[in-house]
């Protein structure tokens, strides 16, 4: 049997948005899959040593607040100072609670899987970003490198 | 329950990772030995058999005990 491709654009660097690409990609490799994730835009922020994503309320209604927190604060509420670190402090809490995986952890199974992790070279040089501050063992590459895969894989996901 | 070779227990954990643990334990073991997993979360059940059908490791049983799910996967 031919080893199924699976190829993924990561796009958001939020909390909550970091998490499909590395479970997918994670599970997918567990199941024989071969698998890239193509990092831009945002998504950069995935692939940072030390990750300091956020999640945010704002504009978002239909993420569940703690303690009915919806009903005293609403819509402007959710741009007050201090309630993103408020809400990505009681995500994590929660997280860790149900037994869900950190994003580290599960970006260390990934490359121990040997899903393959590309930085978009464009995005770099855009936000003056450092490669230094990116973990080791990604590829810095354009979207041809992207098509050369995705081309020829069973899944291609817009995340 | 059948006899087994080796024992994971991913209690507590929740998706992907008690997938990820189990592979990751299969991997280091031989043909023909199985694996008993323990779980607590109710998606693995579907995610076993799942699991089972893509990797070609048969799942020989599954069930639930004490609100504990057990898994016995032999190696292909």
């Amino acid at each position: 049997m031919e080893t199924k491709k699976l190829a993924i654009i990561a796009t958001k660097g939020s909390l909550d948005w970091a998490y499909p690409p590395f479970i997918l990609s994670s599970t997918a490799a567990a199941l024989g899959y071969e698998v890239e994730i193509f990092f831009t835009f945002y998504g950069l922020q995935l692939l940072r040593k030390k990750l300091d994503l956020q999640v945010t309320p704002l504009g978002n209604p239909g993420m569940p607040m703690p303690m009915g927190m919806d009903k005293w604060f609403p819509v402007l509420g959710t741009a007050l100072p201090g309630m993103q670190s408020m809400m990505t402090m009681m995500m994590k809490k929660k997280m860790a609670d149900k037994g869900v995986a950190s994003l580290e952890e599960l970006r260390d199974l990934c490359q121990e899987a040997e899903v393959k992790l590309i930085a978009c070279q464009m995005t770099v040089d855009l936000f003056d970003m450092e490669t230094s501050e990116f973990i080791d063992g990604i590829e810095y590459a354009g979207a041809a490198r992207f098509f050369e895969f995705a081309g020829e894989s069973d899944i291609c996901l817009y995340i | 329950m059948a006899d087994f070779d080796d024992e994971l227990d991913a209690s507590g954990l929740n998706c992907p990772l008690p997938i990820l643990r189990a592979k990751k334990t299969l991997t280091g073991m031989e043909s023909g030995k199985v694996l008993h997993i323990i779980a607590t979360d109710p998606g693995s059940v579907k995610d076993f058999e799942a699991f089972s059908k893509q990797t070609g490791n048969e799942l020989m049983e599954s069930r639930e005990e004490g609100g504990k799910f057990h898994f016995l996967i032999k190696k292909s």
